[in-house]
């Protein structure tokens, strides 16, 4: 790139702010009408989009789980049959943790991670609306065929052979499997965004110390998919070739092995823990730093943890693995990985506590669903201690402990910091406040509906209840607990339903929020909410690790970039000084043809395995139309 | 049979006192059970103090009153000294309670001396059981109910034909898998004479919830008294209608699959019959074994458990009745 060679060269340095806007506005925006809406690349729409998406999945989860509370509610109950339990727990674990919790974290960076390191849109923009239709595509498969009766009904695990040719009956595995590619392409999609992003486009003088919390702890998770994605993938891929063409991978009569497959879905299975997790560690750190008036104590500690969570998360899987026999000094060294892990989160829970007694707690409703947070969260990293010792855990495994367990983890670890999260930046994302009264009902309906629900269950697993039963039998005298389980889980219930109406009621009537409304130190809140389509009128210099909070008086920022194109700063990996301007791609419909293109084939391919040489071509044509020139000013780059 | 007699007629009260308490990893019948229930036990209390502390030192830091804070580079100083100490108390903590896992893992690996070897062979949805014998002619078959000797100890054998299952009777030991393609094994001995249960414990398909068995541990001599009762062929119809029910199981569909020593019914794709009238639940733990609920599962098997592998054979209402008297005759 030559700066100063091209003639129509407009740059934001000799236009005056009260043109410059429209011009970039004029540049950077979203065209109205389908055609715009289809097309767009901008990431705070695809980002939103995800983000409802993502709740709308939670929210048909959650119906899910209130249907096996029904059933769980009365020993030897008939309102669900077998066959249709089987389906509903299978959708219930594979739609929340494949359409819910990684979508939904990724969302919240796809929208947050620009506009908190400071650039006009993400690296690979549209890749990123590739990545968004994939997963609305891989949701709407799921979902079609359970309406269809078709839904999967091997566990969201499918362990072989129960999923394999000879006991998986009809197409169910098959959509389970394939559901599984179309998630994690997009999600391996928005992981490489994401990494780019922050390694490449942070604004000048953000150096690696000064990089957000969440934004590390995304670049951290990023990294995770990137490397536990692909396991999953080929297992998937491995399972469909196994029941399509009669490959053996998994068939231990034609020397294939069972347990290979859960080798695969594990080394998957057990970093997906933390790529739900690791996000919410940055929000907590984030929503606590904001809310008690100084940087959170320990930023050094607190990335070394995420990168040391990193790390370990793959040297534990099998602890998922301890009853089936595998040789003891194995188990003896995940024991001891399994529960070193506790010792990254015990830092980060230590560092939480020292900038709470440091700090002023402001006790809004984001801080609360932090306070929420530990109270859960801790019990569930400790009965993660107790699952990690071998011995302890032939006891627990695949029993309601386990359940417990998981849940106190995932909703306690990760739900609670996302929905304060929510709560958090909504205004940012939709420029209104959420409601602070029925805010507090909802941090207490969840808190207190959560603990009565699951708390019972680590009783039940101790009192031998094991899961994925549809039911049973009145003798093992378990009724009791689940009724009282069932009608805590209605009180939960209702603390959800009561977010999704505060949610929706305030992007109507909420408070206006302003550009910042909470007194936040990091970049975001220095632009309008929401943002304008090019996020920042002027590329800001950073030049602490609180922005907002150390330049008193107004951000210095850095000028020269184009404004008749689409244009960027890439900076250096580590100081991040500026490099270069780079050209962003502009809308394009082509990512929307990729994806329907690529859902053709992936769906045809559940039947014939020729889709894959026939799906191929259109494929092949829409990857062409997306990268062929089309003489815009960015192409000139 | 004296003793089996005798063991029968208590067993209303063991089922009672079984209640609530017969599938549960904190009331152990036996030697290992007991050591994972300390170990259930310690991994508790440890976890339950330290959530305590760090909700102290939430609310603590929370209460406190946050106006004469001291800041500065002195109270960061000190924080970090706590955090410093802290981390190496959970260090500390995490390295013990690994070293108690070890040693328990130690203590349950110890394999007693000349175990009772008992083969077990999940399918779905029940269980197939072996007696081993160096003797060929004392190894006998039988389904769904395991009864074990107090005080020797018992090594399991365990094999899957079909899917992954999981042998799990938590009152005695931890749970293991039956995995296609792999031998896996437990070990245990039992302390308490009594009656526990035994339950599928890794999801195997629709009917993973009803794969359940009975364990029921007596003294030796007892044991030893079912054993030769269950090696021996079943007596012989002792009124018309068992007789007549003999001729409908040899004559019917029913010997397709079910095996009766001592008769023309050989088949092996369900459970083994020749003394399933001794045995305390039929359907795989679903029912209690009485004239009339053998009568009701097979007048119509896929209505108590949707989707087993047991077809609804047509039969008249006195071939049912007989069907069901020669069955529950078969002690």
């Amino acid at each position: 790139m030559s700066p100063d060679s091209l003639p129509p060269d407009i740059r934001d340095t000799d236009l005056a702010p009260d043109v410059l806007e429209p011009e970039l506005e004029r540049t950077w925006r979203t065209p109205r009408g389908l055609i715009g809406a289809l097309s767009t690349v901008d990431h705070k729409i695809i980002g939103r989009r995800y983000l409802v998406t993502a709740f709308i999945f939670l929210a048909m989860g959650g119906v899910l789980a209130m249907l096996m509370r029904l059933q769980l509610a009365r020993p030897e109950n008939r309102v669900l049959p077998p066959d249709l339990y089987d389906q509903v727990f299978t959708m219930h674990g594979a739609n929340m943790m494949f359409l819910f919790a990684v979508p939904v974290m990724e969302a919240v960076a796809v929208y947050l991670v620009p506009l908190m390191v400071g650039t006009r849109n993400v690296a690979f923009p549209r890749l990123n609306a590739f990545s968004y239709w994939m997963y609305l595509a891989g949701g709407f498969t799921l979902w079609t065929a359970f309406a269809l009766d078709m839904g999967p009904d091997v566990g969201w695990f499918a362990y072989v052979p129960l999923s394999g040719p000879e006991y998986g009956s009809g197409k169910r595995a098959d959509i389970w499997a394939q559901m599984i590619t179309f998630t994690e392409v997009s999600a391996m999609a928005v992981a490489v965004e994401i990494v780019v992003t922050v390694l490449k486009q942070r604004a000048p003088g953000m150096s690696l110390d000064r990089i957000p919390l969440f934004v590390w702890s995304m670049l951290v998770t990023s990294f995770l998919i990137i490397m536990a994605m692909p396991a999953i993938m080929v297992a998937s891929t491995s399972l469909i070739l196994d029941r399509l063409v009669g490959t053996h991978f998994f068939n231990p009569a034609e020397g294939g092995d069972v347990l290979l497959w859960q080798h695969l879905f594990w080394f998957f299975g057990h970093p997906e823990v933390y790529i739900v997790f690791l996000p919410a560690v940055g929000m907590v750190s984030t929503i606590i730093a904001t809310f008690t008036r100084r940087p959170t104590f320990g930023y050094l500690a607190l990335v070394m943890a995420l990168i040391a969570t990193g790390i370990l998360a793959f040297g534990l899987w099998v602890h998922h693995m301890f009853a089936t026999g595998l040789p003891r000094l194995g188990e003896s060294f995940f024991t001891a990985s399994s529960m070193s892990i506790a010792i990254p989160a015990g830092v980060q829970i230590f560092c939480w506590l020292a900038t709470l007694w440091l700090g002023r707690p402001v006790y809004r409703t984001p801080l609360l669903f932090v306070l929420a947070f530990f109270v859960t969260f801790v019990i569930g990293g400790l009965t993660g201690v107790m699952v990690a010792s071998v011995p302890l855990d032939t006891q627990v495994h695949d029993t309601y402990f386990v359940v417990a367990h998981f849940h106190y983890v995932l909703i306690g670890g990760a739900v609670f910091p996302l929905l304060g999260a929510i709560y958090y930046w909504y205004p940012k994302i939709v420029g209104r406040m959420m409601s602070e009264r029925l805010g507090r009902w909802v941090v207490g309906l969840l808190a207190i509906g959560f603990n009565l629900t699951f708390f019972p269950m680590h009783l039940l697993g101790l009192h031998g209840m094991t899961r994925r039963v549809y039911t049973y039998q009145v003798e093992m005298g378990w009724g009791g607990l689940n009724l009282f389980v069932s009608l805590s889980a209605v009180l939960l219930a209702c603390g959800f339903a009561l977010f999704f109406f505060d949610a929706i009621r305030s992007s109507w009537i909420g408070e206006p929020a302003g550009d910042d409304p909470w007194g936040g130190p990091t970049l975001e809140w220095s632009t309008t909410s929401p943002p304008p389509p090019y996020n920042f009128r002027h590329i800001p210099i950073v030049r602490s690790g609180q922005p907002l909070w150390d330049d008193t008086e107004t951000l210095t920022v850095a000028a020269g970039l184009r404004v008749d194109r689409r244009e960027l700063v890439v900076s250096s990996v580590a100081e991040a000084l500026p490099e270069a301007r780079e050209a962003s791609p502009a809308n394009s419909i082509w990512p929307l043809w990729a994806a329907i293109a690529s859902t053709v084939m992936l769906i045809s391919s559940i039947f014939s395995p020729w889709a894959v040489v026939w799906g191929a071509v259109p494929i092949a044509v829409a990857l062409i139309g997306w990268f062929w020139p089309k003489g815009t000013p960015e192409d000139e780059a | 049979m004296a003793a089996t007699s005798r063991l029968a007629s208590c067993l209303p009260a063991l089922l009672c006192a079984g209640c609530g308490g017969w599938q549960s990893a904190l009331q152990p019948g036996g030697e290992q059970a007991g050591h994972l229930k300390v170990l259930i036990q310690l991994f508790t209390i440890v976890c339950g103090i330290v959530w305590l502390l760090v909700m102290l030192v939430l609310a603590a830091g929370l209460w406190r009153r946050h106006s004469g804070t001291p800041t500065g580079a002195a109270a960061e100083r000190r924080s970090a000294r706590l955090v410093g100490a802290a981390t190496a108390a959970s260090v500390l903590v995490i390295i013990g309670l690994t070293l108690a896992s070890y040693v328990a893992t130690h203590g349950l690996a110890a394999a007693g001396a000349d175990p009772l070897v008992i083969r077990v062979r999940g399918s779905q949805w029940w269980w197939e059981v072996t007696y081993m014998d160096p003797s060929p002619d004392r190894t006998f078959l039988t389904a769904n109910e395991i009864h074990v000797p107090v005080g020797r100890p018992i090594r399991v054998e365990l094999a899957a034909s079909d899917v992954i299952h999981s042998f799990w009777a938590p009152n005695l030991a931890g749970k293991q898998d039956l995995i296609p393609g792999r031998d896996n094994a437990l070990s245990f001995t039992v302390d308490q004479p009594g009656l526990y249960r035994e339950q599928c414990a890794e999801f195997c398909g629709l009917q993973h919830a009803h794969m359940a068995m009975l364990i029921v541990a007596e003294p030796a001599a007892s044991f030893d008294a079912w054993r030769d009762g269950q090696i021996a062929e079943p007596p012989a119809p002792n009124d018309a209608e068992q007789a007549a029910g003999r001729l409908v199981f040899t004559g019917k569909a029913c010997a397709a699959c079910h095996t009766v020593r001592g008769t023309p019914a050989a088949g092996t794709l369900g459970p083994d019959l020749t003394h399933v009238g001794s045995r305390r639940t039929i359907a795989a733990g679903m029912l209690p074994t009485t004239r009339g609920s053998l009568a009701a599962w097979i007048a119509d098997p896929q209505t108590i458990k949707p989707g087993n592998n047991m077809p609804m054979v047509p039969l008249t209402a006195d071939e049912l009745n007989a069907l069901a008297a020669y069955l529950a005759s078969l002690k």
